[in-house]
């Protein structure tokens, strides 16, 4: 599994609140919510991304509600993955459960640059800047986290578990 | 080496005479709880993954508060969808229109929750029962769908901070000072995955409403869950209310803490968080020159009675300056009725506040008291992000109810001083 993109270059602490701000939040659907997606930051996101782009941020992305909605969303535009120097725990849970790849790497996310050309072996937790030829490595999941990661998401994964159980 | 109290709630719950920090465990819960915008979501993934019943139709608790009533067509749907699965499972904790408040003034009143429990909720705000000295913390949607069909999560054990509080509080400052003070302290993410453990004689001198308040913005910090140990409070709080028979965990003498933090309440002044993160704390006397448009009393972290009887205390007599718009949320439908009996709503009118049923509301910008471009609110909520309570260029400022109100009377930032 990997994905190659361009990169949408974000801050520290970016909150759900703009990844999907609250006043869209009468409807589950993500389609229409993904119209919606960075726009309180970053007005061009929704137009410009393309399937397989990549997100880069700071400390703690996704801080703020529980909305499972945020992930989702930047999974619905296409994004192919967020790297990020951390992640709120909310966020980091609910893009496994849904299965949005995240990957935390504080050299990566210092480094790489807005519209760099990115690829991202998500086996390995290679990350490759094709703008600049370097590679970084992220860290690996907890093989729990693995799990679930390949079932598809949390639910598939206890449906797997319930039938081999 | 023994465990925090946060560890010791998750190794009864998974069965395990032990955990440390760091291991992955899988717990028992003891309710799963949703709201009018997640449970949705949930409901949809329960559904798609083929399960067919809820674990126990008596631990999971369904509240519908963050539109309601109904605040638009879709709204509307998103509560009808909550509502028809409440109703096929029997959920016995369902809290429709009249009988709702905001989840987390609910579930405790309601004695829903209570000391010892294992608690997740569809709500980054679910840390709030901390204070009953249960380990709770929010989660996602499908989390909230996986624990509604097994009633169970897994966790990793989080290693945690120690908050020892002495002193007591001025009488112009409360909980929403404490917590404020300390985020301001140790940074938006200071205690990410963490726990916030709060002890010494400072904790035991909180009244329950402070410590709800306190345990509610934990998340704010980044924290798993805020936690307060359980003592005669807390006892006296449960009694007669709580449904399931508390659970008294406490930490070991020799737990590891990554760190211990001390706090003098007495120290602690009227504090605000300004734009745009709740990290970014100052004393609420170095902001007399903040103009503000708006005031904002209520929310899961402010709207108890406590909170109620500040703004009376403060507003009664008194005419809220022209020009500011002062909006009172009486956290559940209980509050409200004792805002009435006590007469405290009609003083908030006689002071020209308007008063609301229980809402979310204004608080993630949903309805309510939504702010244009350039306008300024001072609230008595929790987060004051970009475009968090309307236009992307509206600004909000946190605060305790006592500093609210005192500002409510002037239109600028202005801290209570006792007559």
């Amino acid at each position: 599994m990997n994905t190659q993109g361009k990169v949408f270059k974000y801050p520290d602490n970016v909150d759900t609140d703009v990844i999907i701000p609250a006043r869209y939040l009468n409807t589950p659907d993500a389609r229409e919510l993904a119209l919606h997606c960075m726009e309180d930051i970053d007005t061009e996101f929704v137009k410009a991304v393309k399937p397989g782009d990549v997100m880069v941020a700071g400390w703690n992305f996704g801080c703020g509600s529980s909305r499972e909605h945020a992930p989702l969303v930047i999974k619905t535009c296409g994004t192919g993955c967020v790297i990020a120097k951390s992640f709120a725990r909310i966020f980091y849970r609910n893009a496994i459960n849904i299965g949005l790849p995240i990957l935390e790497c504080e050299e990566a996310a210092e480094e790489i640059s807005a519209n760099d050309e990115v690829k991202v072996d998500f086996n390995t937790g290679t990350i490759t800047d094709l703008t600049t030829g370097k590679t970084y490595q992220a860290q690996p999941f907890p093989p729990f986290i693995q799990n679930i990661i390949k079932a598809g998401g949390l639910l598939k994964s206890l449906k797997e578990g319930e039938n081999n159980g | 080496m023994g465990m925090t109290m946060t560890q010791k709630i998750l190794a009864a719950h998974a069965g395990l005479d032990k955990v440390a920090a760091g291991q992955l465990i899988s717990a028992r819960l003891d309710i799963v709880l949703g709201n009018d915008i997640t449970t949705p979501v949930a409901v949809n993934e329960f559904k798609k993954a083929g399960f067919e019943k809820v674990f126990d139709k008596d631990r999971v608790a369904i509240v519908l508060d963050h539109f309601v009533p109904n605040k638009d067509i879709k709204a509307a749907e998103q509560s009808k969808t909550c509502r028809e699965f409440a109703c096929s499972h029997c959920v016995s904790h369902f809290y429709d229109v009249g009988r709702m408040g905001i989840e987390h003034a609910l579930l405790p009143e309601q004695g829903v929750v209570t000391a010892g429990d294992c608690i997740i909720g569809a709500d980054s705000h679910t840390c709030t029962y901390g204070a009953l000295g249960a380990f709770s913390t929010g989660v996602g949607s499908t989390d909230m769908a996986a624990g509604m069909a097994t009633g169970m999560a897994w966790f990793k054990v989080p290693s945690a901070i120690r908050f020892d509080l002495t002193g007591r509080l001025p009488a112009n400052c409360s909980g929403k000072d404490v917590i404020l003070t300390i985020i301001g302290m140790i940074g938006v993410d200071g205690a990410l995955y963490k726990s916030m453990e709060f002890t010494g004689d400072g904790a035991h001198s909180l009244s329950m409403d402070d410590r709800l308040c306190i345990c509610n913005m934990a998340i704010e910090a980044g924290a798993k869950n805020g936690i307060f140990p359980v003592d005669d409070v807390t006892m006296a709080y449960l009694a007669g209310r709580s449904e399931g028979t508390p659970v008294v965990f406490q930490a070991d003498s020799d737990a590891e803490y990554e760190k211990t933090i001390h706090i003098d309440l007495s120290k602690i002044v009227p504090t605000i968080a300004c734009p745009h993160l709740p990290e970014n704390t100052h004393p609420a006397s170095a902001l007399h020159h903040i103009k503000v448009d708006q005031v904002v009393i209520g929310s899961c972290t402010n709207g108890r009675l406590e909170d109620m009887k500040a703004a009376y205390n403060i507003l009664k007599g008194k005419k809220i300056t022209d020009g500011i718009r002062c909006i009172i949320i009486p956290g559940t439908m209980q509050i409200l009725r004792e805002c009435v009996e006590r007469g405290w709503y009609t003083a908030f009118i006689d002071a020209g506040a308007v008063v609301s049923t229980p809402t979310c509301g204004p608080c993630l910008g949903g309805y309510m008291g939504i702010l244009a471009a350039g306008e300024r609110c001072i609230a008595t909520t929790n987060r004051n992000f970009v475009g968090r309570m309307g236009h992307v260029d509206s600004e909000v400022y946190l605060a305790s109810p006592h500093t609210a109100a005192a500002s409510a009377l002037t239109g600028f930032i202005t801290e209570y001083k006792e007559a």
